[in-house]
């Protein structure tokens, strides 16, 4: 189960309409061993392109060492889907690699970049296996 | 030539749960072969036939490498190499 704050999950929601039609990726970090999302990150999506999402090597770097310096790890790793369903895809199971994350996907495919409806769910992605998981909002 | 490495989560399994370990090379190709010698296929993780995978980043210092001739890429004594799987997906 993944346990989050409405503000972060509206937060991930407002990227996702705001990148629409391109994917928007992101983290949110949190204490490490915490399993508790704490600090919301968009990223760029280096790719720029409504199929395919990949952060910047350089901000990956700048990312991962401040993550490092605060006891952190990346508790969420989101993307957005603006044309199919929340759901990983074959490549999106293939590059997963942190099994500790939770995967959150957002689709926009019904509201695009305008208020509307909004899909959102929660993955564990382990060797390829793909595990779905309930979303906990909590205050 | 001895270098820090460090070790993304998903491949700690290879390196017994280490964070941190130490690679002897004096180029990134030959610091990747001492690191499979130590953690016996850690190396296929990071090369392929052309090279390093697509999919993970790997820093000398502050550069990604790719920038800097790849595994041709010289390295000096107390040098910090970071190995990081790309976030991507499609």
């Amino acid at each position: 189960m993944l346990s989050i704050r409405a503000d972060l999950v509206d937060a991930m929601v407002a990227h996702a309409r705001a990148d629409h039609p391109d994917e928007a990726c992101g983290v949110i970090a949190g204490p490490e061993g915490s399993d508790r999302p704490d600090r919301f990150i968009p990223m760029v999506n280096a790719a720029r392109s409504p199929t395919f999402y990949e952060f910047d090597s350089a901000d990956l770097l700048r990312l991962y060492r401040e993550m490092e310096a605060l006891d952190e790890e990346p508790i969420v790793v989101y993307h957005s889907h603006t044309a199919t369903e929340a759901y990983p895809s074959r490549t999106d199971i293939s590059y997963a690699s942190e099994p500790g994350a939770h995967y959150v996907l957002v689709s926009t495919r019904e509201c695009g970049p305008d208020e509307g409806p909004v899909e959102i769910r929660s993955f564990r992605i382990i060797d390829g296996v793909v595990t779905e998981e309930p979303i906990e909002i909590v205050a | 030539m001895s270098v820090e490495v460090r070790i993304p989560t998903i491949l700690r399994p290879y390196t017994g749960g280490e964070k941190i370990v130490t690679g002897e090379g004096t180029d990134l190709r030959a610091v990747i072969v001492d690191l499979e010698a130590r953690y016996p296929g850690i190396g296929d993780r990071l090369v392929d036939e052309q090279g390093l995978r697509r999919f993970v980043n790997v820093y000398l210092n502050d550069e990604d490498v790719r920038f800097t001739g790849g595994l041709d890429t010289a390295v000096a004594d107390g040098d910090s190499v970071t190995i990081l799987p790309a976030v991507a997906g499609g």
